[in-house]
């Protein structure tokens, strides 16, 4: 469970957000501007809030009236984003065991083989991620936050710098990861994906929640 | 015309050994300087960073005395290391190394600093997410991405302590065999009667030496470049 109680001053801009969430996936919809890429990085530990609590399975992760902010390397919050990030001097298989190893995991070929599986990536392996293309590289950078065995996975846009026919070709992977059962909060500004994808929703308005409850409030 | 003297070839080994201990030495605190600059907020921050210019500008007989009254055999650092370690740097060749060191550090920083400059700090931030601790991010993150800048910093620092000569002499003295790099022996030389094709020998081994400093510093920064945009 995710419970989510901040606010944030940005220049201008103030994010004022509160919420809790049961669900597998939830979807954060609102337009861009809105503050969900300030939620999600202060929900990753990226961001601290100037009040307010964040707490994950009862972890409290951050608490701005007891002083605790639990740096984002010890959060295992996963995190893919918009434009992936891969690490550009590394091939893609270090890329997948970047986690793995700065967690101290030990190897674990079954679940890697389970992930690049599931996410079609094998024959990428030994390349950088220079010669991979937009939708390779959002699979990538998936299976890069998966197998640092997360406990939530944060999901920005993952589709926003792809176009429709690459969202289409990612989607499913998505749907695959949802029925894993791993934990996920999914931004998005299009209503469409999260419908196919969300099991609650949360509405961010000018940094306010405007709307809490089930693909419903979509409509 | 390469028939070179003992004397001749002494100085320029020397001159060789001296530039790579410095640069050598020097790179660690260069990096950890470079990095505090470029990543960090603090206070006396512009201080700190006029302080590690101040050999680019400052008259290299100035830091050379300067570096003899600290690290002289009578100097407040110098005498202690002398009492406490056994370790001299006054009229030898490690003092020529310190001073070098000292003199190219500015430019072996500013190269450094800027290519963790121009690390995407987004990169370091999905690092963190990933679980890696910040010196562990810096290790497995920044410090490659920038490496064909610390690579230029290293040979712009050493051709610098190649051909550094005022500081050095007024530190350590011209001495044969101990202190005596190409720079100094030069100097020597063309205040030496018949000393003129000697001098040209080094001048002409200078150059060589300068030269392939620049050509590997390219070729460096290009294969780090390359293998960092991973085609």
């Amino acid at each position: 469970m995710l419970r989510v109680d901040v606010t944030k001053q940005l220049g201008e801009f103030s994010l004022q957000a509160a919420f809790e969430s049961q669900g597998r996936v939830t979807g954060l919809f609102g337009a861009s501007g809105a503050g969900k890429t300030s939620l999600v990085n202060i929900i990753a530990g990226l961001l601290r809030p100037d009040r307010g609590v964040i707490a994950l399975d009862g972890e409290t992760l951050d608490d701005t009236s007891a002083g605790v902010h639990v740096p984002p390397h010890r959060r295992r919050i996963g995190y893919v984003f918009q434009d992936a990030r891969l690490f550009p001097h590394l091939d893609v298989r270090q890329n997948l065991d970047y986690g793995r190893r700065m967690n101290r995991l030990a190897a674990d070929p079954a679940q890697r083989a389970r992930i690049t599986a599931l996410l079609d990536i094998g024959h990428l392996l030994e390349r950088r991620p220079g010669q991979l293309s937009g939708g390779e590289r959002q699979r990538v950078a998936l299976g890069r936050a998966l197998l640092s065995k997360p406990r939530l996975l944060l999901l920005d846009e993952p589709l926003g710098s792809l176009d429709e026919g690459r969202k289409g070709e990612i989607l499913p992977y998505l749907m695959r990861l949802r029925d894993e059962g791993i934990p996920m909060v999914y931004v998005s500004h299009d209503a469409a994906e999260l419908r196919q994808l969300a099991t609650q929703i949360v509405v961010l308005k000018n940094g306010r929640v405007t709307a809490l409850g089930g693909v419903r409030v979509l409509a | 015309m390469f028939d070179l003297s003992p004397a001749e070839s002494t100085a320029i080994l020397l001159s060789l050994k001296v530039a790579s201990i410095a640069t050598l030495v020097a790179t660690p605190f260069g990096i950890a300087l470079a990095w505090l600059l470029a990543r960090r907020d603090f206070w006396g921050k512009p201080v700190l960073d006029a302080l590690v210019h101040l050999p680019l500008v400052l008259p290299p007989v100035v830091t050379g005395y300067l570096l003899l009254l600290a690290f002289g055999r009578r100097g407040l650092v110098g005498g202690w290391l002398a009492d406490n370690f056994g370790v001299v740097f006054a009229f030898r060749w490690t003092g020529a190394a310190l001073a070098c060191g000292l003199m190219s550090f500015p430019l072996l920083v500013r190269p450094i600093r800027l290519s963790i400059e121009a690390v995407d700090r987004r990169l370091e931030q999905a690092a963190s997410t990933l679980g890696a601790a910040p010196w562990r991010v810096f290790a497995t993150v920044t410090l490659p991405l920038a490496l064909p800048g610390v690579l230029a910093g290293m040979v712009l620092g050493f051709a610098k302590a190649i051909g550094e000569f005022g500081a050095t002499i007024t530190f350590v003295s011209n001495i044969p065999g101990e202190t005596q790099t190409i720079s100094s022996a030069v100097y020597s030389l063309i205040q030496t009667p018949d000393g003129d094709s000697a001098a040209a020998r080094l001048v002409v081994i200078s150059i060589v030496i300068a030269m392939a400093a620049l050509i590997a510093s390219e070729w460096f920064a290009r294969r780090a470049t390359q293998r960092l945009h991973g085609n």
